[in-house]
């Protein structure tokens, strides 16, 4: 298979595709995802919770 | 700095300077007939210096195991105060350029006072001087809060912050004794770029370590942008510097690329560096301090992570429509085009994020004039990501493209995004990192605010004014088909936007200056007083020395 332009542009439009898009989905589907929700909500909370300023032990 | 470190850092502390003053002396010896050689000296005598110092304070005592029970933020105040210093260096020499614009006699037939000298001391002043210290400072912050976890040593994040700042003052003064490779935003020559991959590797081996020790089990979503920032720009810098130099001894070196594919490389480089040294890291900054600032948690964690993953697939792709109408190919045109289009769904989903976070808090902003700095910083965002996704469009580009609107739009974004939300970050910060009751002033945080805010106002409105005129000159046509107005006449209309712009730049460096000032008078207030605090801890494992 030659390097040339033609290859090129078919790798992007094929390959480059099919990885953004599975990508996108499956983001998608771990972002929303029922049960991820309790963990994103507690994550949400961290920088706000009142506590000491130094390192848990 | 010493007294924080364990023998054996003192040990590596010295090798590492000792090894730099070696390395200083070969560029000089090496460099004698070039600037390298210039160069040589200055790491030789910055490292001789560091390295004296060292030694008059290696037998101090070393520090005790309470240690480990705080964070350890003492680079983090370093950075701070650099960061301030280098934004007034850097914003200065913007306003001195922007002067230049308008009345270019100021050079004084002075050839390292000329434009093309001066112009990458600002841009590389602001961005990587004052952004680069800023993110680095915050990032050493936010990642010890997030994961309840010291930083793993206390050499490396000096090594890191230093040694960046080493490659600061190179890259600046290279500037002005004429050393560059003519690549925007990579002006630094090899031996720089090599430098900044040592220290680079090294910050990023810092978060991964300190990660790796973390107490919280969930990352939280500031880490993610501020690893992509550290991870994505070291790829970048590596791959668009990949240059061989004329010979050891020379500071010149000639790129690894060349024509339409070495403009590809710089502007895949130059945009993604916007995307994740101006955007990733500083929105990592948002989504800690903001909310910590409000003392709400994030509107939706679940919106952060869309954007995450958002941004980093999509900016990659985005660069090349600094190149329309090139030599490019017209599809690679048109990617970029397209990829920068759908960017504006996760930038606003940022932006949104942080507004909707406030919704409901207004009060505070309108009364804390910090939280307002980070709130004006997302509406900025918003404007800016808007005006650079409709930028993109290629029928746009081109009235755009060249003109003075591009200038308006970096600096709406770097105005009114990066510093803005820096600021915010910084004053949040600085009285507890520098363990005071609270600022200085707060009059002058606004003061500060109401400078920065018109500074940039008056600043992008002269430009989007400045821009358009200049790009409808461009491509007015007489009733003969031939160009109305030459390239002169365009120059003479931008000259009243000219000063206006440098009126803008100068409100706003005064605004830095300020901030600089309040700074360092809350330093030098008397110590906070806390009689009480101390009992309302955890009692500590009663674990001695030895034991």
């Amino acid at each position: 298979m030659p390097f040339d332009h033609d290859t090129v542009v078919g790798f992007s439009k094929s390959f480059g595709l099919i990885y953004l898009v599975v990508l996108s989905v499956i983001c998608l589907a771990w972002t929303y995802w029922p049960s991820n929700k309790k963990g994103f909500d507690e994550a949400a909370k961290m920088p706000v919770l009142e506590e000491d300023d130094r390192p848990w032990r | 700095m010493l007294a924080d470190f364990t023998r054996a850092e003192r040990v590596g502390a010295l090798l590492i300077l000792g090894g730099l003053v070696v390395v200083g002396l070969a560029m000089a010896i090496g460099g004698r007939g070039d600037i390298l050689g210039v160069h040589g000296w200055l790491v030789a005598g910055l490292s001789l210096a560091f390295f004296f110092g060292a030694i008059r304070q290696f037998d101090l005592p070393e520090p005790s195991a309470a240690r480990l029970s705080e964070y350890y933020d003492a680079p983090t105040r370093a950075g701070i105060i650099l960061t301030l210093i280098w934004g007034v260096i850097g914003m200065a020499a913007g306003f001195w350029v922007a002067a230049l614009l308008a009345w270019p006699d100021l050079t004084f037939d002075v050839a390292w006072l000329s434009f093309g000298r001066l112009r990458p001391i600002h841009t590389s002043g602001v961005i990587f001087g004052f952004g680069g210290n800023a993110l680095i400072a915050t990032s050493l912050h936010v990642l010890q809060r997030t994961t309840r976890a010291r930083l793993p040593d206390a050499l490396s994040p000096w090594f890191v912050l230093l040694g960046y700042n080493l490659f600061c003052i190179v890259a600046a003064s290279g500037y002005l004794i004429g050393v560059t490779q003519s690549k925007e935003y990579a002006e630094p020559e090899w031996y720089a770029d090599i430098w900044l991959v040592v220290v680079w590797v090294t910050y990023f081996a810092i978060y991964m370590r300190t990660l790796a020790r973390r107490k919280e089990p969930h990352i939280y979503v500031a880490n993610w942008y501020y690893m992509a920032f550290i991870l994505v720009v070291a790829i970048l810098h590596i791959v668009n510097n990949l240059a061989v130099p004329v010979s050891l001894g020379s500071a010149k070196s000639f790129s690894l690329f060349a024509g339409v594919q070495d403009a590809m490389t710089q502007w895949w480089y130059g945009h993604n560096a916007v995307a994740f040294f101006l955007t990733a890291g500083f929105l990592g900054m948002m989504y800690y301090y903001l909310p910590k600032r409000a003392n709400r948690p994030i509107f939706s964690y679940r919106m952060s992570i869309i954007s995450f993953w958002g941004i980093t697939f999509m900016y990659m792709w985005a660069g090349s429509h600094h190149l329309h109408y090139t030599a490019l190919p017209h599809w690679v045109q048109t990617l970029g085009m397209a990829f920068s289009v759908v960017l504006l769904v996760p930038s606003w989903a940022s932006a949104g994020n942080a507004l909707l976070t406030l919704n409901g808090a207004w009060h505070k902003v309108r009364d804390d004039a910090v939280l307002r700095f980070m709130a004006l910083a997302a509406i900025f965002y918003g404007i800016t990501t808007f005006e650079g996704s409709f930028m993109a469009i290629r029928a746009v580009n081109s009235l755009s493209h060249y003109t003075d609107w591009t200038i308006g739009h970096v600096h709406a974004g770097a105005l009114g995004w990066v510093a803005m939300i820096t600021f915010g970050s910084l004053y949040s910060i600085i009285p507890g990192m520098f363990k005071k009751e609270r600022l200085y002033s707060q009059k002058l945080v606004e003061v500060h605010f109401w400078l920065a805010l018109s500074g940039t106002v008056i600043y992008v409105f002269a430009m989007w004014n400045s821009g358009v005129i200049q790009g409808l000159m461009w491509r007015t046509y007489d009733e003969s088909g031939t160009l109305t107005y030459s390239f002169l006449d365009s120059l003479e209309a931008m000259h009243p936007y000219y000063i206006v712009r440098a009126f803008g730049g100068l409100l706003f460096v005064l605004g830095a200056a300020t901030a600089l000032y309040n700074t360092i008078m809350t330093i030098r207030m008397p110590a906070e007083v806390e009689p009480d605090r101390g009992q309302d801890l955890p009692a500590e494992p009663a674990l001695q020395a030895g034991e």
